[in-house]
């Protein structure tokens, strides 16, 4: 009756192997390395590269313990975070602008066991250190700026197609133009619905003015508010990559909000003023006709701006914009021919079309490059156009530090944000904490096993021992699964690590009580394990399933380190059922199944009552 | 080696009258003190900023609260963490300042202070991202309950469903409350660990439950109140054990899992202990309140999974 077919003992045996093989990378630790990944698409991850890294390091006297180059790149590892820091140094300087180095952490595991897909568990932010923001898109910033751009080009075909208007206006997320009459209205009316299937249109008569009201549609806001996140993802990933951090996460959490995860970034406060800055580049022309003085007193002149020009004084600009940031293909920091820190600029094809006509227009007039951050309007440079400008190539130089330069640069080269993004969570750990979080959690779960081991053996003799493995096995298979799904291993992951095999242990105290409790009825000892494994699995099922439903819920409404939690007390409940009811029923069978007289069970000392009253 | 050594049925449902005054004299200041004191939440819920700093010796907290003083956070709070060295500051959420920043500007001044600190940790919660954390919160104890009484229901009767997430609701309220009273910091792992409680006691009611539906199938001539005793009575060793042993790992958990862990393993400590009282004690006389009867558990026709089921 406790014989096991060999198919049961073949399933138990299999999992134990499994959870050994994909736990194992977790005790070899990790080694410091270096990763070299590509900036642009036009440099090539390839043997000659690989070729050009080793030689780097053998001219630098830097031996590296491995070099592996994979897909995405090439990671090199080092005996000490000594090696690596030279070696990134070395490696930066060698390779140039076309590459990203970045520190990181390689597994020491040997390559068999990577190449079958065995790796360490994947640390949360808490355990390695680093930084976790989650970013919120300014929907309503996404509209204006898209309402601001049909505004745009709404004057221009009505100025194409010679439709007198008599203003334009942005209130919010709607565009109203003003016509003289009603005749031009309709006219207008006719064009820009022909042109802009986006916009919802409705006549207005406000004081005997003739308006149009624009609106955008329900299914273009959408629309524009999806593109504004992806467009805001793929900035941020540029941002992120010319950081130089390694294993980026950044993702799109809700309709809304981008989460952004640096494993390893030391320097928060840069990390934190690159992704969180809104720059964009605009180049309009400085109203020249109008007075300053006036505008200075409150009378700011229709059309225009006043702004401050850095290190100048108030400077008065048109509204209009002429050229932005989007046109930019490339933006490095240098120095200009009086030896000034400068941004020098690439335009793509046609806002290099658009910026010669502009200036071949308006030779001697000043036009003003505009740096836009948040709220916040600075004029970097005001020049004169002295002649036209052909070939795309601009320079700004204002009164910039290097610093400045080389931030702006930056900014502008990985693109602008399609709309302002605010932070609105952040989570840092530092590095020291993160390896003190790791030994807590790492303690907390020995100690707390080893409590149990010795309890649950001294109580229930050799069952206890028994009960004891199977604990061990479950806390194998659970590591082994964590480790196979990468699932993010967290602080509180690691105490619901602990937790579950202090709740493990329930299913082999329910059985082993039940066991004892069938051998005071006077059952023979091997009919009463049987027993005391049948009846006490409806339990351990029921008791499991209620936990199952808090860890479910607990995954499907936490956040962050609440969530880490979950994961590790869903699986651990999945594997202790199969390892207190399966893994202990196996080795009971094994033991004692084949004894055909089995005189005693040694589940400890079973205590009759001298007169059982019933 | 056994620690239970019964003789007879401990009557502990007529000790029923004693229990209920118990528990509803706990309840009670429990939910007096949440609403007197109210729980002291931490900064997942409220928003704002906590940063840890540690220095190489022992902090002078005086001087830190002047540092962040002069930064015109003067409600600010400033606190040892765990160690002497170690220090936690809490900066409210303030709508003017960009909160983003302010951890960049505290840690600048406390730098320019003292070279040796070192940034361990910061975390900045908008307050938009506090209400849904509390929202989120909220929706998942409703949905643990429901989806408990719903289990429970399925599987015994619904009176179990309604007694069982009573009396564990009850040992929630209680843990609480305790937070409450003692002003100990609610944050996102605490309310984690009471959502595992919640699952985790309710295991202790369903294996009393499960014991009194078989006992309703093999006692046939004894009261309702004697089966329930005697369900608990046999079940007794191994509720006290199994707690016993999740305690101990828990215990673990506070002596060596750090500060971050410490309200985490408070909760479940708290958790644990009533939750033995409350399925034992709570649970049962609910039972009985509700009216449970043997016919609940044993139809008629099934006759003979009943024979089967005698000794």
């Amino acid at each position: 009756m406790n014989r096991y077919p060999f198919w049961k003992y073949l399933i138990i045996v299999v999992s134990v192997l499994l959870g050994l093989l994909y736990t194992l990378p977790n005790f070899f630790g990790e080694s410091p390395a270096v990763q070299i990944s590509p900036l642009r698409s036009a440099a090539k991850v390839d043997t000659v590269l690989l070729q050009r890294v080793e030689d780097a390091l053998k001219k630098a006297n830097l031996a590296a313990s491995g070099m592996f180059l994979e897909a995405g790149g090439i990671k090199a590892r080092f005996a000490d975070t000594d090696t690596q820091l030279k070696a990134k140094d070395t490696l930066q300087a060698a390779l140039g602008g076309n590459y990203v180095v970045a520190l990181n952490l390689l597994p020491n595991s040997p390559q068999w066991l990577t190449s079958i897909g065995a790796l360490p568990m994947y640390l949360g932010l808490d355990l390695r250190g680093g930084v976790h923001f989650m970013l919120q898109v300014d929907m309503k910033g996404a509209l204006a700026k898209a309402m601001d751009r049909h505004g745009a080009d709404i004057r221009s075909s009505l100025r194409e197609q010679k439709i007198p208007y008599a203003g334009l206006d942005r209130e919010g997320s709607q565009i109203i133009v003003k016509f003289r009459d009603a005749e031009s209205r309709a006219k207008g009316e006719a064009e820009i619905g022909k042109a802009y299937g986006d916009l919802n249109l409705r006549e207005q008569d406000v004081s005997g003015e003739f308006h149009l009201t624009a609106t955008l549609k329900e299914e273009a806001q959408k629309r524009i508010q999806d593109s504004a996140v992806q467009q805001n993802i793929t900035t941020l990933r540029n941002r992120v990559n010319e950081l130089g951090v390694a294993e980026p996460i950044i993702q799109q959490a809700g309709a809304d909000r981008v989460v952004v995860q640096l494993p390893g970034v030391q320097d928060t406060a840069k990390a934190k003023d690159i992704l969180g800055r809104t720059a964009t580049l605009e180049v309009r022309m400085v109203d020249e006709e109008r007075d300053v003085e006036t505008a200075l007193r409150g009378q700011i002149p229709f059309g225009s701006e006043l702004h401050t020009e850095r290190g100048g004084g108030p400077i008065l600009v048109k509204k209009q914009v002429v050229l932005t940031g989007d046109r930019i293909n490339d933006a490095q920091a240098g120095f200009d021919s009086n030896n000034q820190p400068a941004v020098h600029l690439n335009l793509d094809n046609n806002g290099s079309r658009i910026f010669k006509q502009l200036t071949r227009d308006n030779v001697g007039k000043r036009m003003a490059i505009l740096l836009i951050e948040k709220n916040l309007v600075e004029v970097v440079t005001a020049p004169v156009i002295r002649e036209e400008i052909g070939g795309g190539r601009v320079q700004i130089s204002g009164r910039m530090t290097t610093e400045e330069a080389r931030d702006v640069a930056l900014l502008l080269r990985a693109g602008a944000l399609a709309a302002p993004m605010d932070i609105i969570e952040e989570r840092t750990v530092g590095p020291s904490l993160g390896a003190d979080n790791i030994s807590r959690g790492f303690n907390s779960t020995l100690y707390g096993f080893l409590a149990v081991a010795i309890f649950m053996s001294i109580y229930y003799m050799m069952f206890g021992c028994i009960s004891v493995v199977a604990l061990g096995v479950n806390l194998l298979l659970l590591i082994g699964l964590l480790s196979i799904l990468q699932a993010t291993l967290t602080l509180p992951g690691m105490a619901a690590i602990a937790l579950t095999l202090g709740m493990a242990i329930d299913a082999n105290v329910l059985i082993n009580e039940r066991i004892r409790d069938e051998l005071r009825n006077g059952i023979s000892p091997q009919a009463a394990i049987s027993a005391g494994f049948e009846r006490a699995f409806d339990t351990i099922l029921d008791s499991n399933i209620t936990t199952l439903i808090s860890g479910i819920a607990l995954f499907a409404f936490g956040s962050g380190p609440v969530k880490g939690f979950a994961v590790v007390l869903c699986l651990g409940i999945l594997t202790s059922m199969f390892s207190a009811v399966m893994v202990s029923r196996g080795m009971v069978n094994l033991m004692y199944g084949s004894r055909r007289k089995l005189e005693k069970v040694p589940i400890g000392q079973v205590w009759k009552p001298v007169s059982e009253k019933r | 080696m056994e620690f239970f050594r019964i003789k007879r049925d401990i009557p502990f449902m007529s000790w029923g009258k004693y229990t209920t005054a118990i528990s509803l004299a706990t309840f009670i200041l429990s939910v007096f003190f949440l609403v007197s004191k109210g729980l002291n939440l931490g900064v997942d819920f409220t928003g704002g900023t906590v940063m840890e700093v540690g220095y190489s010796q022992t902090a002078d907290l005086n001087r830190v609260r002047d540092v962040v003083a002069k930064l015109g956070m003067g409600d600010a709070s400033v606190q040892n963490f765990g160690t002497s060295r170690d220090v936690l500051i809490r900066l409210p959420a303030k709508p003017e300042i960009s909160s983003a920043r302010l951890s960049e500007t505290v840690m600048a001044a406390l730098q320019q202070d003292d070279k040796t600190v070192e940034m361990r940790r910061v975390e900045f919660v908008g307050p938009q991202v506090g209400e849904e954390l509390v929202e989120n919160g909220a929706l998942a104890l409703l949905v643990v309950s429901f989806g408990i009484v719903a289990y429970l229901a399925m599987r015994f009767e619904w009176k179990f469903g309604v007694a069982g997430i009573i009396a564990n609701l009850h040992d929630v309220v209680i843990i609480l409350g305790f937070f409450a009273f003692f002003q100990w910091e609610f944050s996102l792992t605490v309310l984690a660990a009471i959502l595992a409680i919640l699952g985790y006691s309710v295991n202790e009611s369903v294996v009393v439950f499960d014991r009194i539906r078989e006992n309703f199938r093999k006692m046939r001539k004894a009261t309702v109140a004697q089966t329930i005793d005697n369900a608990i009575t046999r079940t007794m060793s191994r509720t006290i054990i199994t707690h016993g042993s999740t305690q101990m790992v828990v215990v673990s958990m506070l002596l060596f899992g750090g500060e971050a862990l410490h309200y985490f393993a408070l909760a479940l400590t708290i958790g644990i202990l009533f939750g033995i009282y409350s399925s034992v004690l709570v649970a049962s006389p609910l039972l009985i309140l509700l009216g449970v009867s043997r016919e609940d558990i044993v139809k008629p026709e099934k006759k003979k999974e009943e024979t089967e089921a005698l000794p």
